[in-house]
């Protein structure tokens, strides 16, 4: 029997050792904020923090964690950059689908715990590994650096121009 | 302004009809479809269904629910798959009503033809980028209609005019003598209201909501985790299961040694179908692990032996060679001028949402259940009803959040090999796909081929085109009856039949090329648009160079009838500063317009090609029109979205076949764009008060021929097939062996 501590709670689990963690939480404990994608690592959906660390929790394997600290999405806002970054999320409307946001913001969240203030080449490399089929990519790169810098980004691009003002 | 009341004239019912998946049901023909569908003032008919609404004392229509608390739930016709669609339809109920989108919750809708059928589809369905046109005008009315009779219980019991009384945030206020009531304490007496026939809507002068960029509804869930999607049912004495169906499309299961994945702790029992094994587990680890250690014999069938290259040459024969059903034939082609003539190529395409296929079914003797995401709940209610042999009613579908859609969900398939499965056990079932099993098992987008070509006048415009284009048919399959009579699948001419240019001549016939039997071709996001315009705009640029002209001058100077597409041109031209500064060695900046799904669009991309042939998105700016707005922030995204959707499909995706089944399995090998790949994509938006066009699909109908000019304008090599084919833009042998790569430099993007 292992014992897991997610979220700041302890959870006793009769699982395999190999059995990766994102299964554990889905369907042992019932946090399904966490999400199956690919399953090999390739697209982020299942992201969750392991001592701070953004990890892809889809090949982690279950009995590696000993006790180390698992956060989830389901808990990320208490923490201050995931709070942020959640906050940022909303004020931008960044979410399509939202299948892919869970790992979205957990990989945001992290970056900015480690690195207060991302320049695009920061955003780049910690968010390559999280796919969006929905393509907001342009507005989680707004919302990175609103969380990061509390100046509102545009919400949107849009510039309205009356009709045939071009024409 | 317009005035509301307006009849929509024939003229402008085409913003409705030109819409790929769209335009063939209307076909269909007769009033007496649309008829039975959404309606402002149909009210659940079925005591049943009213039950599952928890019973609100007022419910006027299906979609809105006010309970005695104030509480207001509104019902969503369409299902949401990430194009927003629950605000958009929020918003125009919440305007109407006289709520704040705070003040609402919204709930999936049951599956109901009758209460959320749209006209131009034939049924519940959430496809072809028709939600808004079809229903704007339907739920802004159902909105009217709640608040009038909520005004007019408040009105008789203060005895006033109903016309001196306001409503504000859900409630009614009387501004002379200062009384107000809530709507809670109104539903009860509204509920027991008739029908008003006539309602006043509100002046768009004064719209709160409609027209601005409202965040969406469904957003503050979703960012916490806490949204349910079809894949995190969980249902008490569920297990779960996945799946591999036979890799060869069409093959069978012959036999399955299960004793080793029989004897994996955690494997509950092992299913077998026709064409499938499942493994139970009591988690989807066990499940999976269990998979992995049968020993299946499939009976590969007649596919066995087939290549994508086979596919491609039988295409090509059709295309070329192909008995066709002319779709338009419009003056003659001239005997004198210039011919230019050109084949494209278009790849088979996966879905790959974000979410895989999945499905949780709980089947018993008078019952069943199903949990899902789909995007048409009603035909998933056959055909579980037709493997069960319950009837329609005894089958419940609840529909859940979709992670993506993408045309994929207007399938059943997974749905009902899910109910298959379910119908062995005793227990309620979940089905997941892996990854692997969703892209291979994909309902592709079909490939094309196309031959078009054009004769020029002595200007060098075109005074006749000419398209030819082949593949398979998804209508025929998907609704036979939305077929033309002469047997015309019109989703595969949608716009190419008709162009934004002033062409006096034309000639546009399709032949319908058949893929093998199990090779099922589905709905893609964009239909038959993405396909169609990739070809137009590579070849109007084609045509362009042909004369020696800019691709800007050339297309302007053959919309001067055409005000609004014109306007999109000029507003994407000037955004992106076409006519200034020269750009740098091997950058290119492509121009593709079209007028897909009632909406004008116009997406210049701006794209270097490295010597070694590396493709870098830079920069793309995006004009719209696309009438009236609903949700300004979800336009926005969508044709964000959108453009990105279909950025990503060009650069890299195509479906391969070997041996009869799809090559591809994962995001390793089916790629997808990633951030550090995405262009910043700005949205510019013309203002005006046509009706709305669709939005879901327009950005990605747009983006491969802006991608494929950009490369053009950058390399001079014109790309006649995609995905881009990196060997052919490499610069030179050398360049190959240059070890540093300009792809390392950042040009594009602003690195402080």
């Amino acid at each position: 029997m292992l014992s897991l501590s997610v979220n700041g709670q302890s959870y006793p689990v009769d699982v395999p050792d190999d059995m990766p963690l994102l299964w554990v939480l889905r369907d042992v404990i019932g946090l399904t904020g966490t999400k199956f994608g690919c399953g090999i690592a390739q697209c982020g959906a299942c992201t969750v923090h392991v001592d701070g660390q953004a990890v892809r929790s889809c090949v982690l394997p279950v009995g590696s964690l000993g006790n180390k600290a698992i956060t989830t999405i389901e808990a990320v806002g208490n923490t201050p950059s995931g709070q942020k970054i959640q906050q940022a999320w909303l004020d931008v409307d960044v979410v399509q689908c939202g299948y892919c946001q869970s790992g979205q913001i957990m990989s945001a969240a992290a970056l900015l715990q480690r690195t207060p203030n991302p320049n695009d080449a920061d955003i780049d490399a910690a968010m390559s590994g999280n796919i969006c089929r929905c393509g907001t990519y342009v507005r989680i790169r707004a919302a990175i650096k609103q969380a990061a810098t509390g100046r509102p980004e545009l919400l949107q691009t849009i510039v309205s121009a009356p009709e045939g003002a071009s024409s | 302004m317009k005035r509301q009341d307006d009849p929509i004239d024939p003229g402008r019912r085409k913003a409705l009809q030109s819409g790929g998946l769209a335009i063939a049901f209307l076909w269909l023909g007769g009033a007496g479809t649309a008829a039975a569908m959404i309606n402002a003032r149909r009210q659940p008919s079925d005591a049943a269904v009213a039950l599952a609404d928890g019973n609100p004392p007022f419910a006027p229509n299906a979609f809105i629910r006010i309970d005695t608390s104030g509480a207001v739930r509104l019902v969503m016709p369409s299902v949401e798959m990430g194009q927003g669609i629950y605000t958009g339809c929020s918003m125009l109920l919440a305007e109407e009503l006289g709520v704040g989108l705070d003040q609402i919750t919204v709930e999936h809708s049951p599956p109901s033809d009758e209460l959320y059928g749209i006209p131009a589809l034939g049924g519940q369905i959430t496809g072809g980028s028709t939600s808004t046109r079809s229903t704007w005008q339907v739920l802004r009315e159902a909105g009217a209609v709640a608040r009038t009779m909520l005004v007019t219980v408040a009105s008789a019991e203060w005895h006033v005019d109903p016309s001196t009384c306001t409503v504000d945030r859900g409630v009614v206020h009387h501004a002379s003598s200062g009384r107000s009531l809530g709507f809670g304490a109104l539903a009860a007496a509204a509920g027991k209201l008739p029908m008003p026939d006539k309602v006043q809507l509100t002046d768009p002068k004064n719209f709160k909501l409609i027209g601005k960029p409202m965040r969406r509804v469904d957003s503050p869930d979703k960012i916490k985790g806490a949204a349910q999607f079809g894949i995190d049912v969980r249902v008490p004495g569920m297990k779960i299961a996945t799946v591999a169906a036979c890799p060869t499309m069409g093959g069978k299961l012959v036999d399955v040694d299960d004793k080793a994945a029989r004897a994996i702790p955690g494997v509950v029992q092992v299913l077998r179908l026709d064409n499938a094994v499942a493994v139970v587990g009591e988690h989807f680890w066990a499940a999976r692990q269990g998979l992995q250690a049968l020993n299946i014999t499939w009976d590969r069938g007649a596919n066995a032996a087939l290549t994508t290259q086979q596919l491609r040459d039988a295409l090509a024969d059709s295309a070329r060679n192909g008995s066709s059903i002319v779709a338009t034939d419009v003056g003659s082609r001239p005997t004198q001028g210039t011919t230019v003539e050109s084949e494209y190529q278009s790849p088979m395409l996966a879905h790959a949402t974000m979410e895989p296929m999945n499905a949780t079914v709980f089947v018993t003797s008078d019952k069943c259940e199903i949990w899902t995401g789909t995007q048409v709940p009603m035909r998933a209610v056959e055909e579980a009803a037709k493997i069960t042999g319950l009837s329609n009613d005894k089958v419940i579908v609840h529909n859940q959040y979709l992670g993506g859609g993408f045309g994929r969900r207007l399938e059943t398939d997974w749905v009902e090999q899910a109910v298959a499965l379910a119908k062995q056990v005793s227990y309620p079932l979940k089905v997941i796909w892996t990854r692997e099993e969703d892209i291979r098992h994909d309902r592709v987008r079909p490939m094309y081929h196309d031959r078009i070509s054009a004769v020029l006048d002595a200007d060098g415009k075109p005074a006749w085109y000419g398209y030819r284009t082949s593949g398979s048919s998804v209508l025929a399959r998907f609704a036979p009856m939305a077929m033309g009579k002469n047997g015309l699948d019109s989703d595969a001419v949608e716009c190419v039949d008709e162009v934004p240019y002033d062409i006096p001549a034309k000639k546009v016939e399709w032949i319908r090329h058949d893929m093998p039997e199990g090779l099922v071709t589905g709905w893609w996001r964009g239909v038959g648009p993405t396909h169609n315009l990739f070809v137009v705009e590579s070849f109007m640029d084609e045509l362009a160079h042909h004369v020696g002209k800019g691709p800007l001058e050339y297309r302007r100077a053959l919309l001067q009838k055409n005000p609004r597409t014109l306007a999109v041109l000029n507003l994407a031209a000037e955004k992106i500063g076409w006519s200034g500064q020269p750009l740098p060695a091997r950058v290119g900046r492509g121009i593709a317009l079209g007028e897909p799904f009632g909406s004008r669009v116009c997406a210049i991309v701006e794209a270097e090609v490295t010597p070694q042939g590396e493709v870098r998105l830079r920069r793309v700016v995006v004009a719209l029109d696309c009438g009236i707005a609903v949700n300004t922030s979800s336009i926005e995204a969508q044709v964000q979205g959108g453009l990105l959707f279909g950025l990503s499909a060009a650069m890299f995706s195509g479906i391969t076949i070997r041996d009869g089944a799809i090559e591809q399995s994962n995001f390793n090998d089916y790629r997808n764009l990633r951030i550090n790949e995405a262009p910043m994509v700005e949205v510019h938006r013309v203002v005006n008060v046509e009706p709305p066009g669709g939005l879901g699909e327009v950005g990605t109908a747009i983006a491969a021929p802006a991608l494929a000019n950009a490369i053009f304008a950058a390399t001079g090599v014109r790309l006649y097939t995609l995905p881009v084919d990196r060997d052919l833009l490499v610069k030179n042998s050398d360049a190959l062996k240059s070890v540093v790569s300009t792809a390392a430099v950042h040009e594009g993007r602003n690195l402080t």
